[in-house]
């Protein structure tokens, strides 16, 4: 087995008092892409959230063997990429300084060195981004914008990516182009922990699913032996077939099945 | 693109040094009587006729002095604070930070009757203003939308209005209500050296500290969660830009009085300019601010009018309806549209 990425072992998260995470253990290793499932407010971003270091937590998260509390800011930075939801552009900056925001962890101001323009410039590549280099960011439509947040979390070369949602409001071609991005960033020995809502997509392109209901870990595995319909009708209370189609289990829920 | 900014910028910076030193220049030439640049440039190094010494070194100067530093502060706190809230329409002006500080200075007057060339006036006067500035980031909470945080503004505006008020109602006697009424009525008429050496040390820890961020303002383009995993620890972030804004607001307040929308107008002018990054718009603020304080000081010296008027007053008036073009602008996000 290679080497875990993120180790995170009886995490447990309380906001405003409320227990929103309890005894979370989950690893993720170098090469793996990782999607975390459960219904809305399971405390899927929380989690992401809490491996981010962005919520205070108890429990043990470590990146890379090191505990996340023994990492300056800057290092915790240039280990892990954040990708919210939403991709929040405030100023109209050009795609290209959006992507090179990606770089300050490693020290570039306003000017660049070679080896910031040459990590932005792959970075670029791969996301298909560097057509629109020069154009403000806010001009951008829905799905380019995702693929420029994109760049810019490839750009920092962190190697474990933790990303909410990405694919929400894409069109279909841009929800494969993204989650491939993502299996192409695992496949070059880093790691990736995404949530995702579209258990298709989970299903097709992730090599282990991991489920959270009410705050706890209910199933982690890969796909085919995770997403079975009893586990759906248990865990989203809907009454769902599992079909085989090219090689994964696709799901097509049909009905609700009373509470979950 | 990204080559060579930092060329850019000082190329901008450069551009902007020479203005500013210009409009310094004419601001010791004009008045209402007008010296010749020979005149000034001997009268500065105490060389000229009597009467052409004391009007450059000891009338004209410490006003120019005063508007440099005061519009370059006011600048560069509208720019850090715009970099804090992602926000163009955040300014110290608009959320009562001068009226707080003019009451605390006011406050201190009244209270303690310190003499109005004390070092306790200026730190009355950044007490006050830290107040209004705390209360508007906590009020407006971390996502800070642009709606909750002209609201804010307004209620804590309205707070540093009715404080002020309240100190209008229970003057003790005409005297100290006129002394009120003149620190909402900016001015730097009749101002000497004592009052910059009052006003700089809080000014220079002030702009240390507004300069401190401009790497973190760059990050907070992408909203404060994605910048604090960008390794900024926003907390501080935000202690330093409050205390820098109060400190800046303050010292301008506690020797000029209450001048509006220079730290609004001053950053918008040159945001083009620099790509529109939040980290590299602080310094070329400070130099548009101080330019456009320059500018304004030296007009209200040329309107022909019975008494001169207030140079805080002129900048409202410019700058409020500049504020009402740049909500018309951003309409479409006030009212939760899609930008």
């Amino acid at each position: 087995m290679s080497d875990p990425v993120l180790q995170i072992a009886h995490l447990s998260v309380s906001l405003d008092r409320r227990q929103v995470l309890a005894d979370v253990t989950l690893t993720v290793r170098a090469g793996e892409f990782v999607v975390v499932v459960g219904p809305n407010g399971a405390g899927k971003t929380t989690l992401l959230r809490a491996a981010a270091g962005l919520v205070p937590s108890s429990g043990e998260i470590a990146i890379g063997g090191v505990p996340l509390a023994r990492l300056s800011p800057q290092e915790r930075a240039r280990s892990l990429g954040y990708l919210p939801q939403g991709h929040v552009f405030h100023w109209p900056l050009t795609v290209f300084d959006i992507v090179a925001l990606g770089r300050l962890p490693r020290g570039a101001g306003a000017d660049l060195s070679d080896a910031d323009r040459e990590a932005i410039g792959i970075a670029m590549q791969e996301t298909g981004t560097e057509q629109f280099a020069a154009r403000p960011v806010t001009t951008l439509s829905g799905g380019e914008r995702a693929r420029v947040a994109m760049a810019r979390v490839l750009a920092t070369e962190a190697p474990l990516i933790l990303t909410d949602e990405p694919t929400a409001s894409l069109d279909l071609r841009h929800q494969i182009t993204v989650i491939e991005m993502l299996r192409r960033h695992a496949n070059s020995f880093g790691a990736v922990l995404a949530v995702l809502h579209d258990l298709a997509l989970a299903a097709r392109h992730a090599d282990r699913i991991v489920v959270i209901d009410g705050g706890r870990v209910v199933a982690d595995g890969p796909p085919r032996e995770v997403l079975t319909s009893e586990r759906l009708a248990e865990t989203f209370g809907v009454k769902a077939d599992v079909i085989e189609a090219r090689g994964a289990p696709l799901i097509f829920p049909w009905a609700v099945s009373g509470t979950p | 693109m990204a080559s060579g900014k930092r060329g850019q910028d000082a190329a901008l910076i450069g551009a902007l040094a020479v203005l500013v030193g210009a409009l310094l220049a004419t601001s010791l030439a004009v008045g209402p009587v007008f010296l010749s640049p020979p005149t000034v440039v001997s009268a500065l190094f105490g060389h000229g006729s009597e009467a052409a010494n004391i009007i450059v070194g000891e009338i004209r100067l410490p006003r120019a002095i005063l508007a440099l530093l005061i519009g370059g502060t006011l600048g560069l706190a509208g720019a850090a604070l715009q970099g804090l809230l992602r926000n163009p329409l955040a300014a110290p002006e608009l959320f009562g930070a001068p009226s707080a500080a003019a009451l605390g200075a006011v406050t201190v007057i009244s209270l303690c009757f310190v003499d109005a060339l004390s070092f306790a006036l200026p730190v009355a006067a950044i007490a006050g203003a830290l107040i209004s500035v705390a209360l508007l980031i906590l009020v407006a909470g971390p996502r800070s939308s642009l709606l909750v945080l002209i609201l804010a503004g307004l209620a804590v505006a309205s707070l540093a209005g009715a404080g002020t008020s309240l100190a209008l109602n229970l003057a003790p006697n005409p005297f100290a209500a006129l002394e009120i009424a003149f620190w909402l009525l900016g001015s730097l008429e009749d101002r000497s050296m004592r009052h910059v050496l009052i006003a700089l040390p809080f000014m220079v820890a002030g702009s240390i500290l507004l300069l401190w961020d401009r790497r973190a303002f760059r990050a907070l383009t992408l909203g404060e969660e994605t910048a604090a995993s960008l390794g900024f620890d926003l907390a501080w972030v935000r202690i330093r830009v409050v205390t820098g804004v109060a400190a800046a607001v303050g010292a301008g307040v506690a020797v000029a009085g209450s001048i509006g929308f220079i730290g609004l107008v001053a950053p918008h002018l040159v945001r083009p300019f620099v790509g529109h990054d939040p980290g590299r718009l602080p310094v070329p603020a400070a130099l548009s601010g101080a330019a456009l304080l320059l500018v304004a000081d030296i007009a209200v010296r040329l309107i022909p009018s019975q008494t001169e008027i207030n140079v805080g007053v002129l900048t409202s008036l410019i700058g409020a309806p500049f504020f009402i073009v740049l909500i018309l602008r951003r309409r479409g996000d006030l009212t939760g549209a899609s930008p």
